[in-house]
């Protein structure tokens, strides 16, 4: 066997340590980029989440007096964090995978050795660095202005995981589908915002009459929030138990819909 | 074993434009392989297919063997790919990308390191290392791109349009370094505009048009069955008209020369005498095109019967 026979002919045996390496990779790769560009992927949310403890915490909260047994400034802190981690770990595969293909540099991936379904999870491993980067700058700043006791760590833990490997994947669909810049800003702007603020990062859905309430309960993003507050606080307006079993599910079934996507080509071999 | 088998190979784009109507295709262990064609005619669909870069409509891609339908993993082991577009992230630094992609191919960062050194200092770019890629010139994002497509040692390099809008000093050591690459052992496939670039580099050719392959041999072979050459003479006055010579197709040129197609049985000092006797004094001649770029234009367009050469008023 030749120098390039030796090179390029390996065995199965030595597969998984090639994908391990490849994997690495390109979480390394998702990595540098969050710290590369860092005015636009960590310091947008410390201003966002400053300003609102700020003014809904801090300003309006105290008019507001308690909610769910907890100061407002308790009451949405967890919310706030949530919602942090859902734009970042969304934001952060739908514009670097849009990026890629944009530069048609996702093409070094698409060559390589690398199944379908470690692509993904690269990707996901990247959402999920900078929705957990962030959501922990949040909470620094929430520490600020508010005393946060955990509960329920494993909650907590979860609750966090699930919900940035979720949107990590709607985020990858988005950019899987999008053919230009308009349409990867289009469900951040027009779906995601709207879901977030109703989902319950400001107020109970006790306060609402039986009919939003219901309307609310349509909403996915609810439970995540619900669920979060849940390891904060210890109590939550939704049934924990399909809280969980729905976000597990939802992980699974977006993982399974991102690889066949990547394996049709859809976006990327068409 | 063959470095690369097409077999039926076919592709219908969603628009339904047919690219690729059937391809069978063989390249050796060791080649050096030109692929040509003109624009539009499924060269880059077909280099797509190969590398897994598009979906095929139908038929088998074999790269050492595996099948890219059961075994893509390995058959992607074995190609390296020199796109035709700029396809890396801008933003990143030369070694960055290099290095990257080395791990794509699970050669673990120190080793990659190494290549990236050893690969960089080859197609001198090592002194740019740590320059952001936007900013490099032309040829050297060329270069930036075979460096990556070799830095997992491929057995198989696929090079689409590598010297395009590079000049001609970088072009000629792009040559050098192919030519050595080859020597040492990797299978090459080029296509290429610069048929002069294919008929000094590659062994073997195959010419596709219109998603079919319509010539497949020896370069040596393909370049015998040209039977003419077409010369530019130029007179020392301006000619007017193009001067009638028995035999011979001669077409004016829009500066007062003339361009004559001589076939293998004909002589020039014939074309000569025949000037002479009409009072036109050459003063230079030229060889008009390089070989293989005339066979291309007959095999793909018919260029024979339709150059606007005057038709010889005996038949040659």
């Amino acid at each position: 066997m030749n120098r390039l026979e030796a090179a390029t002919d390996t065995g199965a045996g030595e597969r998984g340590g090639h994908r391990w390496v490849g994997f690495r990779t390109i979480v390394i790769r998702e990595f540098s980029r969050i710290v590369r560009i860092w005015g636009q992927t960590l310091v947008p949310p410390v201003i966002t989440a400053t300003l609102y403890f700020v003014i809904f915490g801090s300003l309006i909260g105290r008019r507001i007096g308690e909610m769910g047994g907890v100061s407002y400034m308790q009451y949405i802190a967890p919310g706030l964090i949530m919602m942090s981690v859902i734009t970042n770990s969304y934001g952060n595969v739908v514009s670097s995978f849009f990026g890629a293909k944009f530069g048609r540099h996702i093409e070094e991936l698409l060559v390589a050795p690398l199944p379908n379904w470690l692509i993904v999870a690269g990707y996901v491993a990247g959402g999920l660095v900078r929705g957990l980067l962030v959501g922990l700058i949040v909470t620094l700043i929430a520490l600020f202005f508010t005393h946060l006791q955990v509960e329920h760590l494993g909650a907590v833990l979860a609750a966090v995981l699930l919900t940035a490997v979720i949107f990590s994947l709607l985020g990858f669909v988005n950019a899987v589908f999008a053919k230009n810049f308009d349409q990867i800003s289009f469900v951040p702007t027009f779906i995601l915002t709207p879901l977030t603020y109703l989902g319950g990062v400001f107020y109970s859905i006790a306060m609402l009459p039986d009919w939003a309430q219901a309307v609310s309960k349509a909403n996915p993003i609810l439970y995540m929030v619900n669920a979060f507050r849940y390891g904060f606080l210890g109590h939550s307006d939704v049934n924990l138990g399909m809280s969980f079993a729905f976000m597990a599910a939802a992980a699974v079934a977006l993982f399974a819909g991102c690889v066949w996507l990547l394996e049709k080509g859809t976006g990327t071999r068409d | 074993m063959q470095a690369l088998s097409l077999r039926k190979l076919t592709k219908t784009y969603r628009n339904g434009v047919q690219a690729l109507k059937g391809i069978d295709l063989d390249v050796a262990q060791g080649d050096f392989f030109a692929l040509l064609g003109p624009n539009g005619a499924g060269k880059t669909t077909a280099i797509g297919i190969i590398a897994s870069l598009v979906n095929k409509s139908s038929g088998k891609a074999l790269v050492f063997g595996h099948d890219t339908d059961t075994d893509l993993e390995a058959a992607k082991a074995c190609l390296g790919l020199v796109p035709q577009e700029i396809n890396f992230n801008q933003f990143e630094k030369v070694s960055t990308i290099l290095v990257n992609q080395a791990g794509f191919y699970g050669i673990p960062r120190r080793v990659a390191r190494e290549r990236m050194e050893h690969w960089l200092r080859k197609l001198q770019l090592w002194e740019k290392r740590d320059a952001v890629s936007r900013t490099l010139s032309g040829g050297m994002k060329r270069r930036l791109m075979i460096a990556r497509a070799l830095i997992h040692e491929p057995r198989l390099l696929i090079l689409d349009e590598p010297t395009a809008g590079v000049d001609i000093e970088v072009r000629r050591s792009m040559w050098e370094f192919l030519r050595q690459l080859n020597e040492d052992g990797t299978t090459i496939i080029l296509t290429t505009h610069y048929l002069e670039e294919a008929e000094s580099l590659c062994r073997h050719i195959a010419i596709i048009d219109e998603g079919r392959i319509i010539e497949n041999d020896r370069m040596a072979t393909v370049l015998r069955k040209l039977h003419s050459e077409v010369f530019v003479l130029n007179p020392r006055q301006p000619l007017a008209a193009a001067p009638e010579l028995p035999g011979y197709a001669v077409r004016l040129a829009d500066d007062g020369s003339i361009e004559v197609e001589v076939t293998k049985s004909q002589n020039l000092n014939e074309i000569f005498a025949a000037l002479s006797a009409r009072g036109i004094e050459v003063v230079s001649m030229r060889n008009k095109a390089n070989r293989l770029e005339e066979l291309f234009m007959r095999l793909v367009e018919g260029r024979d019967v339709e150059t606007g050469l005057v038709k010889p008023a005996v038949p040659a």
